[in-house]
């Protein structure tokens, strides 16, 4: 299948007082119609970042360098200011963890839900306000048509997010650009609001890219994963292969992390990862991971290797774990929960 | 054996809410004639969606909060009757926000230290050494004494918190979202040292989390909350392996195990958590039940105990059982 976004080396560098902060530090990623990429990693590891810099909405100290920087055949590094607008109205939409940076106070969720409806395509007022009943009522916000005449700040958080999520799906756009959308909400919200993306993805045929720290949404949303340490991606794959053989000492240690019903013993020591994220501050030579890894060898501070599969998975350790095999599903190294 | 350290008898806390600038005054019952005890050495998970009175609960346990009806009891005594440093000294608290419940301006030694000054606990000459204590023993450096919140990380911010809790060796703490806030690999160690303390210092934990996993790694027993009412409460391993409750089967059925050859379930619980000021009649959550009976949206339904359990649901009243 086609790809809709294309990236290849991209960079992030904030320059400040200390020296300057490399927060994505030369990452490769495709996203395919239709397709989800989930990116997951502890918070400062340049998640955020990556896609503001896809959005062109980087802080304006910040500056981004990229190899390749592609959207549906339009080079993004080359976009004047006039075309990404377009394209963030139009095209790409982003749902922001915190929903007041994207919706403004000052006019009603109606007027935004339907602004870029009205602005990027030829429809009418009344088919748009329809449209944006509809998608509210979907996002499981009752009295949708009441909801239209409010203001954000007259909206409980978990309303603002579900409005906004709402207001990334009114024109349909190819590529979806979720952080954290539903790291706020009650479980039985996230359920339901994932489903309805899931849905609507499929309805559309639109990409994704969430960006998420809940190792149990990846596994139940995700096509292909990405895990990021430190502004690098250690380990790429398809869920598959990122969940049942996984190959970075630190990604390994994540799924150690969490407690699993029917894996993990009640009551019992879970796995940890001791130690915390190195400063960002400078140039960071050989795995930035080797600080907390129980595997580190001196080896770990000169170049690492990139090692890769034909099916495409990825991760970057001095450590041969083994050869990928793009047959996963048969591994037995996470035993299955057996329930829903 | 079981002793109910900390009790409520039928507890309720209303608030007043003002809708509106010119809006009436409307009743909001954040808890709602409940019953619920804490007996020594379990840990009690409370979980249910945002809104359903988890933290009003809690404080009103740490006597934060005095409720609007009801009694609670702490080792069988009426909570009033007991004064602040008495209750200091038997429950503590632990929230969520590690970066908003501590003072930025004090230094970790200060924070730490600063319910032994309150309190006056023994002799001023000891404090300090009961501080440095309790921050091996929460895994914490001796250097961040003088540090400042700002100059830790998250993890070592709840660790300062669970410090805090410990310093007046309390048997009772009160963790409302203890983990929420960290990532996945700071909260395994927090869930961790939790634990470790639990066994070490024979602690009883009310466990206040909105994620069931972790509620079900670490609890001995679930209540789940519904709009200011317990409506089911068993044993962590019976809840889970069969919840009765429509209510907790929705919340189990939500919870995402990372399994990827699953998708994302479809709880059917369509319509959102009620507004609280306006709660739907008889059973509070009878519009968004999948069994829903006549009945349901008529009559609250009344407690049964089952098998162990304790439940609240018109499908397990004694008459439609026996019907
Ligand atoms: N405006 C900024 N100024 C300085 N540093 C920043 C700024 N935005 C982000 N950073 C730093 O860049 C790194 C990556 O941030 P971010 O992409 O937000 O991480 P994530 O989303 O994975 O938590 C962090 O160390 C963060 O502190
Ligand atoms: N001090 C207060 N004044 C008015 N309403 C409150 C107050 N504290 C809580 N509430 C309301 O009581 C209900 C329960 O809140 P809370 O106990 O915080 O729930 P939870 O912790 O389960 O999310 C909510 O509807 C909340 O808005
Ligand atoms: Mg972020
Ligand atoms: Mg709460």
């Amino acid at each position: 299948m086609e790809n809709i976004l294309s990236v290849r080396g991209l960079k992030v560098d904030i320059p400040l007082a200390a020296g300057t902060l490399h927060a994505v530090r030369g990452i490769d990623f495709e996203v395919r119609r239709g397709e989800t990429l989930c990116v997951v990693g502890e918070s400062g590891s340049g998640k955020s970042l990556t896609s503001l810099a896809i959005m062109g909405l980087l802080p304006k100290q910040a500056q981004r360098s990229a190899d390749r920087l592609d959207f549906a055949g339009v080079d993004l590094q080359h976009a004047s200011n006039r075309d990404m607008r377009k394209l963030r109205g139009d095209r790409i939409s982003m749902i922001f963890q915190e929903p007041m940076t994207s919706l403004n106070p000052a006019y009603t969720i109606g007027d935004q839900l339907t602004e870029a409806l009205l602005l990027h395509r030829k429809v009418g007022k009344a088919a748009a306000r329809n449209r944006a009943i509809e998608l509210l009522e979907k996002v499981g916000i009752t009295a949708a048509a009441s909801r239209m005449k409010q203001y954000p700040h007259q909206l409980s958080g978990g309303l603002r997010q579900r409005v906004m999520i709402a207001m990334a799906l009114m024109c349909e756009p190819d590529l979806i650009i979720a952080d954290e959308p539903t790291t706020a909400l009650d479980v039985t919200i996230q359920a339901q609001i994932l489903r309805l993306l899931k849905d609507l993805q499929r309805e559309l045929n639109m990409a994704m890219i969430l960006i998420t720290h809940d190792l149990g949404v990846v596994a139940r949303v995700a096509d292909k994963v990405a895990i990021m340490y430190a502004g690098e991606m250690v380990e790429a794959g398809t869920v598959n292969e990122v969940f049942t053989e996984p190959r970075h000492p630190y990604t390994r240690g994540l799924l150690r992390c969490i407690p699993v019903p029917g894996r993990t013993k009640a009551g019992e020591h879970l796995g940890s990862i001791p130690g915390i994220v190195p400063s960002l501050i400078g140039n960071m030579p050989g795995c930035a991971f080797r600080s907390r890894c129980d595997e580190a060898i001196p080896a770990c501070a000169a170049d690492i290797p990139k090692r890769l599969s034909s099916s495409g998975h990825l991760y970057r350790c001095v450590h041969d774990y083994g050869p990928l095999s793009s047959l996963s599903s048969s591994s037995g190294l996470q035993a299955k929960s057996g329930e829903a | 054996m079981s002793v109910p350290v900390l009790e409520l008898e039928n507890v309720s806390k209303t608030f007043s809410i003002k809708q509106g600038i010119f809006g009436k005054r409307k009743e909001l019952k954040a808890v709602d004639h409940l019953n619920l005890s804490l007996e020594k050495g379990e840990v009690l998970g409370l979980v249910g969606e945002s809104g359903c009175g988890k933290s009003t609960l809690a404080r009103i346990l740490l006597g934060l909060e005095s409720p609007t009806q009801g009694r609670v009891l702490v080792d069988g005594e009426d909570i009033t009757t007991r004064d602040r440093s008495y209750l200091a000294r038997r429950i503590q608290p632990i929230f969520q926000d590690p970066y908003s419940s501590l003072n930025p301006r004090k230094t970790i030694a200060d924070i730490i230290s600063l319910p032994l000054r309150v309190h006056k606990v023994g002799a001023s000459r000891d404090w300090d050494k009961q501080t440095s204590d309790i921050l091996d023993v929460v895994g914490l450096p001796q250097r961040v004494l003088r540090s400042y919140p700002s100059q830790l990380s998250g993890g070592q911010r709840q660790r300062v918190a669970i410090a805090r809790a410990l310093i007046m060796k309390p048997e009772i703490v009160i963790c409302d979202e203890p983990t929420s806030a960290l990532d996945v690999s700071v909260q395994s160690q927090i869930l961790n040292l939790l634990s470790d303390l639990r066994d070490e210092l024979g602690l009883t934990y009310l466990f206040i989390s909105h994620n069931l996993a972790v509620v079900e790694h670490l609890a001995t027993r679930v209540a789940v909350m519904y709009l200011g009412r317990i409506v089911e409460e068993a044993k962590a391993s019976a809840l889970f392996a069969g919840p009765d409750h429509p209510y907790t089967s929705a919340l189990l059925e939500s919870v995402l195990t990372p399994d990827p050859s699953l998708g994302v379930p479809d709880t059917q619980l369509g319509a959102v958590f009620p507004n609280p000021i306006n709660p739907p009649s008889g059973c509070h959550f009878h519009p968004r039940c999948p069994k829903v009976m006549d009945i349901c949206s008529q009559k609250a339904p009344e407690m049964v105990l089952r098998d162990g359990k304790r439940i609240e649901c018109h499908l397990f009243a004694p008459e439609a059982v026996s019907a």
